[in-house]
C-alpha cells in the first residue's frame, strides 16, 4: 500500500507549483471573494493526477469526458455570503493553515479543490460535487448484485478463492466484553488458522478496539498479521473531534497499523460535507503511517446514492480505503452496497490515478457469500483489487466456514464443526 | 313570385379546407327517388394523399390534447349539429329516401351519439388501461394510445347516423381520420364537414373525401402512411372486394376493422344498437411502461 | 496481478433425454416417427435428434383433432375446470425445470443461465397467471357488465420462433386454453424439443386429448396451418416478412390474428442517467440471448455529450462477458441459433463496415465448432446505415447519437418498428414525456429487457399487432360480440 503514496509525493511537488502560480493570478485577475459577490472559477485538471496511466484503464478515453459525468470538475459558484446560506456551524472555507494538522489535513483540502476545479472549498463547492455524481437505480443495482452472485465457481477456482479470501480477513472482536485474554486467543488463531493444516493462509489483520492495540501488538509478532484498531469514538462517532483525534492517535501510538474510522453520519444526513470531509482529512493526517479505513456505516446513509456521495467524500478527504459497516447496525454489508463502493473506486482511480482499498464488513459469514463478494470485485472494480492491500473482509466467524471448505477441498469430505478451533 | 334558390356547393374537407377534387371531376348526387340533388366532387387517389398529409400532421396535435379537451370539441361538434339539424333531416331525407319523421330520428341518434363519444374521451384510458401487478419492484401501467391516421369507409346506406357512428370513436381516442363517404349519399357528409369546420376540431383531424368507393378505397388500404383501417363501408359496393382491401392493408400491417358479416355476406351493421366499446378499442394500441420501484 | 479464472462449471446434461427420433404430437399421442429432419445443437453442431416434417395431411389431422377437443370435451368443461389443468401444466414445469432449461440450452445455444434463470420460470409463471383467468373471464372487462361471457374462438393455430422456444409456447398456449380454446401449435425448425417435451407434460397432466396438438416441421408446415380452413385463429410470433404474408394469407375470411413480429428498439441514454445501471441495461438490451430477441435494444441513441464515456464504460463492462459453452453456469453468451442466422448477422455487420461504422468487440476465443459471434458494437452509426434500420438479430449494438428530447424520439421514432423502447435519465418528468412520445408497444425506463404474464407484451405499427400477457393479451383469444344475427360491428382481424 506504500506505492500509491509514494506516487503522490512524486505528484504534489509540480501541483504545488502550480497551485502557488495559480493564486497569485487568482489574486490579480479576479476580483478578491471578500468583494465580490462571487467568484467563479474551474479549474483544470493538472496532468500530475493524470500521470499514472500505467494505472488507468483507459485513461486517454474517459479523460476528455471525466469532467461531464456526475460533474467531477463540475463548476462551482463560491459565493461570499456562504456563511449564512452554507452550513452555519462551521466554518464555509476549510482554511488549511487553520487546520490542526497542517500537513495531510492541508495537501487533501489542495488535492480536493482541483479534483473539484474550485478555488476553495467549501460546503456547497461540496455539495454541489457530491449531488452531480450520476445517481443510482436501487432495482437495477441490486438487480446486478444478485446477477454477479450466480456466478459459479467451482474445483481449482475455488480452491484460490478460499485462500485469498482468508488472506483479506480483518479477523474481528469488537465486544465491551473484549479482554486480553479473548484478544490473545483471537490473535493465535491468526497466527495458526488451521492446525491441521499449516499451509493454510494468514488472516490480513486482527481488528480491535484501540485498547486491546498493545496486546494484539505483542501476541502477533512477526507473524505479518497487521493490527487494525477502531477509532473515532466507534461505532456511534458521537464525540467531539478532538475526543476522536485522541482516540486515533492512542492508537497509532499504541503501534496499529490501520485505523478504521467511523464517519460522522448526522453531519452527513445534514449535509454538512465539509464537516465530514475535515474530519477524515484530520484523523488521516493523526494516522501518520498508519493505513485509514472509512466506515461509512452504510446501513444508516440507507440510499446507494447516499452510499456514492459518501464514498466519494472520504475518498477526496484521503481515505485510504473505504469500509461498509461498524458491524453494530443492520443491515450491515450487503452485496448490492459494496457493488456501489466498488463501482466508486473504480471511478476514483480513473478520475485521479488513486487506487483506494474496499472492505465490506458484518453479515459475511460463509464461503459461499465470501465468493460472491470477490466475483464481484473481480468483475466491477478489476483484478488490480483482487489482494489484501485493496480488499478486506471485516469478520469472525467467516474465517472458520473458509476452513471448513478448504478442508472439503482437501479431503474431498465435508468437514464439520470439531475439526475447526474456535478463538 | 317565386324565388330562386341559392344552390350549396359540396366539396371535399381536407386539413381544414374545402377544395374541389384535384382531379376536377364531379359526378351527380341524385336522391333515393332519383332527382337530382347536387353535383358533388369525385375524390382520386391523389384527393386521398392529400388528405392522408392532413391527417399525418394533424395527428400530433390532436393525439397530444388532453382527453378533456377532446371531449368538449366532440360535444361542440354535437352542439353544431343540433344547431343545423334542420338541414340535416332534409339532407338525410333525401338521401336515403326517409320521412321527415324517421330522418329526424336518424340525425337525433346522430347527435346523441356524438355527445355519447364525447364523454368516452377521458374514460377511456381508465376503462381499458391497467396497472398490472408484475412480480417485481417495478411500476408497470398500460395505457391505450390512439393507433394514428385511420381510414375509415364509411358506410353506404346510413349517411348521416352510419357516418357519425364510424368516425366519433376514431377521433375520440386521438386518431386523426381520412373519411370515404358513401359513394351514392355523400352530401350529408359535406355538410358534417361544415359543421366540423365550425366547431373546434381542428382541421386535418377528420378529412372528408367523396368519391367512388370502389375507385379510391384500395388506395387508401395501400398507404403506407395510413395506420388502420375500418372497412365497415366496403358492404355493398359493387366491384370492390374487401378481402383485398384488407390484403393490401397487409403491407404496411395496418390494423383492419373488417366489415360485419352475416351470412358470409359483408352488411352494414344495425346503427341503432348500442355500439359498444368496439370501435373505440379497433383503433388503439396498448403502450405498457416499466419503471423500477427504489429509494 | 492476480486473475479470477472461473473453472469451467457445466450443468450436466444427464436431466434429460432425447429420444432418437421424434414423431407429432396429435390427439393426445406421438405418431411413428418419418420424413425426419435434423435438429442439432448449434455449440458444436453436433445432432441432437430427428423430427418428424409433417405434411398437410399432419395438419389436417392435427386440426380436426384440435376441432373434436373443443366440440367435445374441452368445450364442455367449467373455466373453473380448465384452470385446474393449466396450474397441473404450471407445477410440472417448475418440477421439471432443470430438464426443460438443460434441452432448451442444448437446442437453442442460449446460456444456462438464461433458461435457468427466466425462459423457465417466466413459462411456468405464465401458465400460473393464465390458469386463474379461465373461471374468471367475464370480470376481464372485455365485454360490459350483463353482457354476454366472452367465447373463445375454437381451433388456435400457434406458430412460433426459435429464440425462446419453450417461453412463447407458453405465452401462446397458456391465454388460448385459459379462454377455452383448442391448440395446434408449431414450434420453430431448428428448435422443436421443448415444445416435443411440453407434450409430454401435457400427458403427465392429463390434459384431454386434442386439446393441445404439436406438430413439427418448416416454413411449409406452418403455412399449411395458418392457411388451414377449419383454423378460426392464428397467434404468430416471428419476423414482420411472414407477419405480413400471414396477413395477406387470412384478408377476407373469419379468421382472426396477432403477430408479434420484429423489432429495432432504441435504447435512449441521457447525460443524468444513473450510468452504472444504464450501461448494465444497454448490455442485458442487447446481450441477452445473443441479441437474438425481437424486442432487443439494438440501437443505441446516447445523448452526445457523454457518448465517448458511455461506449468506454460499454467496453470496459463487454471485457468481462463471458462467451462459451452454453451450458456453463457461468456462460453470459451462448451459440447463435444457426449457421443461417449467423450468416445474416456476419452480412450486415459487414454492411455496416462498409457503409462507415467502426466496429470493436472485446477480446475473446470462440469456440472452433458452432455457431459464433462476439459480442460486437457498432460506433459511427448514422441513423441511414442498414444497421440503423434493418433488424440484426444478434449480439450487435449500433452506437447513435442525439442531442436534445426531441430529437431522441424523432430517431427513436423514425422506423417502420414500434415494438419496445428503453429510456434511461433521473429526472421523473423527462421519463414520463418520453414514454408518451415513443411509438413503441413496451416502453422500459431505467431498466430493460423485463417480462411478467401479467405485463402486455406486444408492437405497434409493423412491429405487429395484438398483446400477449396480462388482461389485453386474452381478448386475442375470445370473441365478445353477442351471438345474435345482426352484427353491430365487424371484427377486429
Amino acid at each position: 500500500m506504500g506505492a500509491p503514496q509514494a506516487r503522490w509525493l512524486f505528484a504534489w511537488w509540480p501541483l504545488a507549483r502550480w497551485f502557488v502560480a495559480q493564486w497569485f493570478v487568482a489574486q490579480w485577475f479576479v476580483a478578491p471573494a471578500h468583494h465580490a459577490d462571487t467568484s467563479f472559477r474551474v479549474l483544470p485538471m493538472p496532468d500530475c493526477l493524470r500521470r499514472n496511466r500505467d494505472l488507468v484503464h483507459r485513461a486517454d478515453e474517459l479523460a476528455a469526458d471525466r469532467r461531464r459525468w456526475g460533474g467531477y470538475t463540475r463548476g462551482v459558484t463560491v459565493s461570499t455570503t456562504s456563511s449564512t446560506t452554507d452550513n452555519p456551524v462551521a466554518d464555509p472555507v476549510v482554511d488549511p493553515a487553520a487546520s490542526s494538522v497542517a500537513g495531510s489535513a492541508s495537501s487533501a483540502v489542495a488535492n480536493a479543490r482541483d479534483v473539484l476545479g474550485v478555488s476553495r472549498l467549501t460546503n456547497r463547492a461540496l455539495t454541489g460535487w457530491l449531488h452531480g455524481l450520476p445517481g443510482v437505480d436501487q432495482v437495477g443495482c441490486e438487480g446486478r448484485a444478485s446477477a454477479l452472485g450466480t456466478r459459479s465457481v467451482k474445483t481449482t477456482s475455488k480452491a484460490w478463492a478460499i485462500d485469498l479470501a482468508i488472506g483479506m480477513i480483518d479477523l474481528t472482536t469488537l465486544e465491551g466484553a473484549d479482554t486480553v485474554g479473548k484478544v490473545r486467543s483471537l490473535c493465535a488463531k491468526a497466527v495458526v488458522p488451521d492446525p491441521l493444516d499449516p499451509s493454510t493462509p494468514r488472516p490480513a489483520a486482527i481488528c480491535v478496539y484501540g485498547d486491546m492495540v498493545a496486546t494484539a501488538k505483542e501476541a502477533l509478532g512477526d507473524s505479518g498479521v497487521r493490527v487494525a484498531a477502531v477509532a473515532t469514538a466507534f461505532p456511534s462517532g458521537r464525540a467531539s473531534l478532538s475526543v476522536k483525534l485522541a482516540d486515533t492517535r492512542d492508537a497509532v501510538r499504541a503501534g496499529a497499523d490501520e485505523i478504521d474510522m467511523v464517519i460522522d453520519r448526522g453531519a452527513f444526513l445534514s449535509g454538512e460535507y465539509l464537516t465530514v470531509f475535515s474530519q477524515i482529512a484530520d484523523v488521516k493526517a493523526e494516522c501518520g503511517e498508519a493505513h485509514l479505513k472509512v466506515i461509512l456505516e452504510t446501513g444508516e446513509l440507507v440510499t446507494y446514492d447516499n452510499v456514492r456521495r459518501a464514498a466519494h467524500l472520504a475518498m477526496l478527504a484521503g481515505g485510504d480505503f473505504i469500509k461498509t459497516s461498524t458491524g453494530k447496525v443492520a443491515p450491515a454489508a450487503t452485496l448490492p452496497v459494496t457493488l456501489v463502493m466498488l463501482e466508486a473506486v473504480r471511478d476514483w482511480r480513473e478520475l485521479t490515478g488513486v487506487q483506494v482499498g474496499v472492505k465490506p464488513a458484518g453479515g459475511i459469514r460463509t464461503t459461499k457469500d465470501a465468493i460472491k463478494y470477490l466475483v464481484m470485485v473481480s468483475e466491477v472494480a478489476g483484478e488490480n483489487w483482487l489482494s489484501p492491500d485493496w480488499f478486506r473482509f471485516g469478520a469472525s466467524g467467516l474465517l472458520n466456514d473458509l476452513l471448513l471448505q478448504r478442508q472439503k477441498l482437501v479431503t474431498g469430505a465435508y468437514s464439520g464443526s470439531d475439526y475447526v478451533t474456535i478463538d | 313570385m317565386s324565388r330562386l334558390d341559392v344552390r350549396k356547393t359540396y366539396k371535399l374537407y381536407i386539413g381544414g379546407a374545402f377544395p374541389r377534387s384535384e382531379s376536377g371531376r364531379s359526378y351527380e348526387v341524385v336522391s333515393a327517388s332519383g332527382e337530382f340533388l347536387a353535383n358533388a366532387s369525385m375524390g382520386s387517389r391523389k384527393d386521398v394523399r392529400d388528405a392522408v398529409v392532413a391527417a399525418r400532421s394533424a395527428l400530433r396535435g390532436w393525439s397530444g390534447a388532453t382527453a378533456y379537451n377532446r371531449g368538449q370539441v366532440l360535444y361542440r361538434v354535437g352542439e353544431v349539429l343540433e344547431g343545423r339539424r334542420s338541414q340535416f333531416v332534409d339532407e338525410v331525407a333525401a338521401a336515403e329516401g326517409l320521412s321527415a319523421r324517421a330522418a329526424t330520428a336518424h340525425v337525433e341518434a346522430a347527435i346523441d351519439r356524438l355527445v355519447w363519444y364525447a364523454g368516452w374521451t377521458d374514460k377511456v384510458a381508465q376503462v381499458l388501461g391497467n396497472l398490472n401487478p408484475v412480480a417485481g419492484p417495478f411500476f408497470n401501467v398500460s395505457i391505450p394510445e390512439p393507433t394514428g391516421v385511420v381510414g375509415v369507409l364509411a358506410p353506404q346506406g346510413s349517411s348521416l347516423l352510419g357516418l357519425v357512428s364510424v368516425v366519433a370513436p376514431v377521433i375520440a381516442t386521438g386518431n386523426t381520420a381520412v373519411v370515404l363517404t358513401s359513394g351514392d349519399r355523400p352530401l350529408p357528409a359535406v355538410t358534417l364537414g361544415e359543421v366540423f369546420a365550425t366547431s373546434d376540431l381542428p382541421g386535418g383531424v377528420v378529412n372528408i373525401i367523396t368519391a367512388r368507393t370502389a375507385e379510391v378505397a384500395p388506395w387508401l388500404a395501400s398507404h403506407r402512411d395510413v395506420n388502420a383501417i375500418d372497412l365497415t363501408g366496403a358492404a355493398g359496393v359493387d366491384g370492390l372486394v374487401w378481402g383485398e382491401l384488407e390484403a393490401a392493408a397487409a403491407d404496411n400491417l395496418k390494423r383492419v376493422l373488417r366489415p360485419a358479416i352475416a351470412g358470409n355476406v359483408a352488411v352494414e351493421p344495425d346503427w341503432s344498437a348500442d355500439p359498444g366499446l368496439g370501435r373505440l378499442r379497433a383503433f388503439l394500441e396498448t403502450k405498457t411502461v416499466w419503471h423500477p420501484k427504489g429509494i | 496481478m492476480p486473475t479470477f479464472e472461473y473453472a469451467p462449471a457445466p450443468e450436466s446434461r444427464a436431466v434429460v433425454t432425447i429420444e432418437k427420433s421424434y414423431g407429432l404430437f396429435i390427439d393426445g399421442a406421438f405418431t411413428r416417427p418419418k420424413a425426419l429432419f435434423d435438429t442439432i445443437n448449434p455449440a458444436d453442431e453436433r445432432l441432437l435428434a430427428q423430427v418428424t416434417q409433417a405434411g398437410p395431411r399432419d395438419v389436417d389431422k392435427a386440426v380436426a383433432a384440435a376441432r373434436r377437443a373443443f366440440d367435445g370435451k374441452w368445450g364442455a368443461l367449467t373455466g373453473a375446470e380448465r384452470g385446474k389443468y393449466l396450474f397441473r401444466i404450471a407445477r410440472i414445469l417448475q418440477e421439471r425445470a432443470r430438464e426443460f432449461a438443460v434441452l432448451e440450452t442444448l437446442d437453442n445455444g442460449k446460456p444456462i443461465k438464461e433458461t435457468r434463470d427466466v425462459d423457465i420460470p417466466i413459462a411456468a409463471a405464465h401458465f400460473f397467471y393464465h390458469a386463474g383467468w379461465a373461471d374468471k373471464l367475464e370480470h376481464a372487462g372485455l365485454t360490459p357488465a350483463g353482457g354476454p361471457t366472452p367465447r373463445p374462438h375454437g381451433v388456435v393455430a400457434q406458430v412460433i420462433p426459435w429464440n425462446f422456444p419453450l417461453l412463447m409456447l407458453s405465452w401462446k398456449i397458456a391465454p388460448a386454453l385459459a379462454t377455452g380454446n383448442t391448440v395446434v401449435l408449431k414450434p420453430a425448425e431448428t428448435t422443436p424439443l421443448s415444445a416435443l417435451l411440453f407434450a409430454q407434460v401435457c400427458q403427465q397432466a392429463g390434459l384431454p386429448a386434442g386439446v393441445v396438438n404439436i406438430i413439427t416441421g418448416d416454413g411449409r408446415t406452418g403455412q399449411a396451418l395458418v392457411e388451414h380452413p377449419d383454423v378460426d385463429k392464428i397467434a404468430f410470433t416471428g419476423s414482420t416478412e411472414v407477419g405480413k404474408a400471414i396477413a395477406r394469407s387470412i384478408a377476407g375470411t373469419a379468421k382472426k390474428a396477432t403477430l408479434e413480429l420484429g423489432g429495432k428498439a432504441a435504447n435512449i441514454v441521457f447525460d443524468d442517467a444513473p450510468i452504472d445501471q444504464a450501461i448494465e441495461g444497454i448490455v442485458n438490451g442487447i446481450f441477452f440471448n445473443q441479441g437474438q430477441v425481437c424486442c432487443a435494444g439494438s440501437r443505441l441513441l446516447v445523448q452526445e455529450n457523454v457518448h465517448d464515456q458511455v461506449v468506454a464504460r460499454l467496453k470496459r463492462r463487454l471485457e468481462t462477458l463471458r462467451v462459451g459453452d452454453p451450458l456453463d453456469k457461468n456462460s453470459d453468451l451462448g451459440a447463435i441459433n444457426s449457421r443461417a442466422q449467423l450468416d445474416r448477422i456476419n452480412r450486415l455487420v459487414d454492411a455496416g463496415v462498409d457503409e462507415g461504422a467502426q466496429r470493436w468487440s472485446p477480446e475473446c476465443t470462440l469456440p472452433a465448432t458452432g455457431f459464433w459471434f462476439p459480442p460486437t458494437l457498432l460506433t459511427g452509426v448514422a441513423q441511414t446505415h442498414r444497421v440503423a434500420t434493418e433488424e440484426i438479430f444478434g449480439p450487435v449494438l449500433s452506437v447513435l447519437t442525439f442531442r436534445t428530447p426531441a430529437e431522441a424520439v424523432a430517431k427513436a421514432n423514425n422506423t417502420p418498428y414500434g415494438l419496445s423502447a428503453g429510456v434511461w435519465t433521473e429526472k421523473g418528468s423527462r421519463i414520463l414525456w418520453m414514454a408518451d412520445h415513443l411509438k413503441a408497444g413496451v416502453v422500459w425506463a431505467n431498466t430493460f429487457n423485463r417480462f411478467d404474464p401479467t405485463s402486455p407484451f406486444g408492437g405497434y405499427k409493423e412491429s405487429g399487432y395484438g398483446r400477449e400477457g396480462g388482461r389485453h393479451g386474452l381478448e386475442a383469444y375470445v370473441t365478445t360480440s353477442p351471438r345474435s344475427a345482426s352484427p353491430t360491428t365487424g371484427a377486429t382481424r
